[in-house]
């Protein structure tokens, strides 16, 4: 055998990160970091109201102000045929309101002007005449018969459902109810919470008069798809549009959606001439852009007397907002809820759910979370946790005895899924051990009897994550699919270039990675690019943790490709057969003869310098990849908590993850996402809430009342890891970024509830805020 | 485009990173516009106009302020550091190289603020406890990280401080041995 190179960066390797270089500096390009020559700023006046009719709107005033360049109205966009827009649920919604207001925060008008002070004196300057109405602010209201209504401006609808629709099998499932010897249910409701990214979303249209070349920087988490829709939306050419992702600040789904913002922008550029800047403030990105959840969602879990699991069904309403915007894969109109059985052997499930149209947002993003996964996850571990109680088995051997099995791998679920490959009972095992979970029961038990309120907590989720294939999942058509261009420069340096975009995840670094294990290239010899749709292989973008199972995977295939070419090439220069080349990391040595090699820099030379007779000259490539199947990440979380009597206080003592995202490809970075996505878990589980008074006004519009977690209130965290590569992903990886968000929800909350189970408590709906534990200990008696 | 209504501005001096700057700002406008609009000093960043993220956190006179609730005719005279004028001709800072190594960000838009708030940390107290830094953070939003490497990163940096303050120590000991 050759002697092994020192290859830096290879899969498992945890380097540091080549972004780095530029953010520690100060030096990163953020959309507001960039000025173009020229260039005027737009802001945009949102209704006060949750539902009004727009009687007139009066820009006299504003027009006149210092600076102002225009005015931007809904009857002007509809001159244009603009006023309204497709959502990415095959509904429509309103650019600039024409007719009615529908949420609080909604866009109607717009100020072009020389600055952003300007624009927003002259914002402040016009004058809208509203006839208020009737707001609806929840599914149940939205049912009654003398709802108001809400979307008037739909031909066909005479109410405000938006959609039906049912997974599973109601026949089987009804008949495994009647034989059910126990029938646990929880009725809880997940609450709208937003991604709220540091940066909010904003971008920078430049219409190029001469050329009609339209170049609009955004924060897109999807620019080739956004490219696509822009397209459509306002019938310019394709390939006159170019939109660039300059360096995101978060994106956790906030960033997937078309907002109004950006076609007035791209609108007013087109008209004016100049580049148009629009970038919101926090207020504007809590109340108007993709908020997250809002389910109300009630399950029951059919059991026999031994404790096996024998069917679910779960009812759940959608509280959709004014439009119908979720950002989801067509043939689902709640995303992926029905992964809802999880991780458990559940013979027959039926799932129904119901959209409604409400006064509020639209959006309906996932926040950090493959389409409604989190909902799911939520809904059955928050339901076999408190099956468990009841049936008076331990939470950890109940789901045990219900986990599917390691054999049972390919699992074909009661909604029609087939899970990849899973060890539950091993992550189970492993988090139990690292908790000290036996010990730190009787802990709990002792502590108890000192009249201590404690509990632990746990979930065992399995997320269903890097859509496609293409054949099951799409956004309006577009296959989920996505892609890898890979460019081995003479040197023997490398550029790659994919059809996703970082938001922090650190592709720069990974993806080089994938290159430095498939083609031997050092990491640091590999620039990787994202975000620029003029240069950048088309790509689905980067949410729902499909990156690395899909572009990911991309970039292996395009790797090998380039490899099977450069067999060819080292066996010129060696004067062997192919045949007789073997592989290692970063070069090819003649089979016996390890001495005759050629590294892949050499070959990447003589690619364009000496090439075999008839071979065509460069080593580069492009790889679609089209995903056989989703990956099933998976994990058990544990948590302990205490909780002060006197106040309801919850305080998390102790958090085990245990993930299971396939093969890690840099650890380092693996870890970090499970960190934050554990803290945005815990601000969902104790403090995120977006909320509405009866006016539909939104309560959680600025930092001061949407509460995220802060360094002081997050809890230290002890990560483990068991490691069941994907069979089908070719470097067995799997997505991790919303594992802990999916997962950790339900463990907290899980914690609280078996906490008070002493006290009768079964259910607190998120946020679990001091206020709600200590009326329901207060509720149950407890006066200290 | 700079902020300005032509007319009702007035000049305002200041040291930034060391260097004397000035510009005529009108009186509303908020230091965070000043450094990025008419300095064009983009490091610090805008996140939610309430001062409860710490994006547009910079140093004035040594101590961390959010620079989205100041007005820039305030800090007439001030000295201010940004993260741009942390990395010195020798090279990055020790905050710099400790979120670097400790995977002390992601996303990097809270970056900035948190090194800076770093940074006056250790200027007053050189070895701080988990907790010191975690209070010392707890103005600073971060929504990728969850702190844990972010409390790493600065210990990384106590600790570089530590190692080249005992190397200037040992060279001024060596240098004073002759005497």
């Amino acid at each position: 055998m050759a002697t092994e190179v020192h290859m830096h960066g290879r899969i498992g390797e945890s380097i540091k990160r080549k972004e780095d270089a530029r953010f520690i500096r100060g030096k990163g390009n953020y959309l507001d970091d960039i000025e173009l020559p020229g260039m005027l700023h737009m802001a945009i006046l949102r209704s006060p109201h949750a539902h009004a009719r727009v009687k007139s709107v009066d820009t006299a005033a504003a027009s006149a102000m210092p600076g102002v360049i225009a005015v931007v109205t809904g009857e002007l966009m509809a001159q244009h045929k603009l006023a309204w827009m497709p959502t990415l649920s095959y509904d429509t919604q309103a650019v600039l309101a024409t007719d009615k207001v529908r949420f609080q925060g909604q866009e109607v008008a717009a100020v072009v002007a020389e600055t952003l002070y300007q624009a927003e004196d002259a914002r402040d300057a016009i004058v809208v005449d509203y006839d208020v109405l009737p707001a609806v602010t929840s599914p149940d209201q939205a049912k009654q018969s003398g709802a108001a209504l809400i979307r008037d401006d739909k031909e066909n609808q005479k109410d405000n459902h938006i959609y039906h629709w049912e997974s599973g099998d109601k026949d089987t499932t009804q008949a495994a109810f009647a034989k059910a010897d126990k029938v646990v249910r929880l009725h809880t409701f997940y609450p709208r919470c937003h991604p709220a990214p540091l940066e909010t979303c904003g971008c920078i249209a430049d219409v190029n008069g001469a050329t009609g070349k339209a170049t609009i920087y955004m924060t897109s988490q999807a620019p080739h798809a956004i490219r696509t829709v822009f397209a459509l939306v306002t019938g310019l050419p394709e390939q006159n549009i170019r939109v660039i992702s300059p360096d995101i600040g978060g994106g956790f789904g906030n960033k997937v959606p078309v907002y109004p913002g950006y076609v007035v922008a791209t609108a007013a550029s087109l008209l004016i001439g100049r580049p148009v800047k629009w970038v919101e403030d926090r207020n504007e990105n809590l109340i108007s852009t993709g908020y997250a959840r809002d389910f109300h969602m009630t399950g029951d879990l059919a059991v026999d007397k031994d404790g096996k699991m024998l069917a679910l069904r779960v009812h759940l309403d959608s509280d959709n907002g004014a439009f119908f915007a979720d950002a989801q894969p067509t043939k689902f109109k709640a995303g992926l809820f029905h992964i809802v059985t999880g991780s458990y052997d559940i013979p027959t499930a039926h799932i129904t759910a119901d959209g409604y149209y409400t006064n509020k947002a639209p959006g309906g993003v996932a926040y950090r979370c493959s389409f409604r996964v989190t909902e799911a996850s939520y809904m059955i571990e928050r339901l076999v946790t408190n099956a468990a109680i009841e049936l008076g088995i331990d939470q950890a051997e109940f789901r045990k005895q219900n986990f599917i099995r390691k054999d049972q791998f390919p699992y074909h679920s009661a909604t029609g899924w087939v899970y990849d490959s899973g060890d539950y009972h091993r992550a189970m095992d492993v988090a139990l051990d690292q908790l000290g979970y036996k010990e730190m029961r009787k802990d709990v038990e002792a502590r108890r009897k000192k009249g201590e309120v404690t509990g632990i907590g746990i979930a065992s989720f399995t997320e269903v994550v890097g859509a496609g294939h293409g054949a099951d999942f799409d956004i309006l058509g577009l296959r989920m699919f996505d892609s890898a261009e890979l460019r081995v420069h003479p040197t023997g340096k490398a550029m790659l270039r994919m059809g996703t975009k970082s938001q922090g995840q650190g592709h720069e670094t990974t993806f080089a990675q994938i290159v430095t294990e498939e083609l031997g290239i050092p990491a640091a010899d590999v620039a990787v690019e994202e975000g620029d749709t003029d240069t950048a292989p088309y790509g689905l973008g980067t949410y729902a943790s499909r990156s690395t199972p899909v572009a990911g995977a991309a970039t292996a295939m395009v790797a090998r490709k380039l490899r099977d070419k450069a067999r060819k090439i080292a066996a010129h220069l060696l004067e062997a057969d192919e045949a007789d080349l073997e592989w290692e990391t970063g070069r090819f040595y003649v089979k016996g003869s390890p001495d005759k090699a050629k590294t892949i820099q050499e070959i990447a030379f003589a690619a364009y310098t000496n090439l075999p007779e008839g071979m065509e000259a460069g080593l580069e490539g492009v790889h679609y990849y089209d995903p056989p199947n989703m990956t099933y990440p998976f994990g058990t979380y544990a948590v302990v908590v205490d909780i002060d009597k006197g106040t309801g206080q919850v305080k998390v003592r102790r958090v085990v993850a245990v993930d299971d995202c396939g093969v890690r490809i840099n650890p380092m970075i693996v870890e970090g996402q499970i960190h934050g996505g554990l803290t945005e878990g815990f601000g969902i589980a104790f403090m995120e809430l977006i909320t509405f008074d009866a006016d539909g006004n939104c309560i959680g519009s600025n930092f001061m009342d949407y509460l995220l977690p802060t360094a002081w209130e997050t809890p230290r965290f002890e990560l483990g890891e068991t490691v069941t590569p994907s069979p089908h992903h070719p470097l067995g990886a799997k997505g991790v970024g919303e594992s802990p968000t999916v997962g950790s929800p339900a463990a907290y909350v899980n914690a609280v509830i078996d906490a008070l189970t002493p006290y009768g408590v079964k259910n607190i709906d998120m946020p679990v805020t001091s206020d709600k534990v200590w009326a329901a200990l207060r509720a149950a008696g407890v006066n200290e | 485009m700079s902020p300005n209504l032509v007319g009702l501005a007035r000049k305002v001096s200041m040291t930034v990173n060391g260097a004397p700057r000035s510009g005529d700002v009108e009186p509303r406008v908020l230091l965070v516009d000043f450094l990025r609009s008419n300095l064009r000093l983009t490091g610090t960043h805008i996140g939610c106009d309430t001062s409860s993220c710490g994006a547009c956190t910079v140093l004035i006179d040594g101590e961390p302020v959010k620079s989205c609730t100041q007005l820039a005719v305030q800090v007439d005279g001030r000295s201010i550091t940004t993260v741009e004028g942390l990395a010195t001709a020798a090279g990055l800072s020790p905050m710099q190289i400790g979120f670097h190594e400790e995977h002390g960000l992601q996303c990097g838009f809270c970056t900035p603020g948190m090194m800076l708030v770093g940074t006056a940390l250790l200027e007053r107290n050189a070895n701080p406890t988990e907790d010191e830094i975690r209070w010392a953070i707890s103005g600073n939003i971060c929504r990728c990280t969850g702190y844990m490497n972010i409390v790493k990163a600065i210990r990384h940096a106590a600790m570089l401080r530590e190692q080249s303050e005992v190397v200037q120590r040992e060279k001024a000991g060596v240098a004073s041995g002759g005497e």
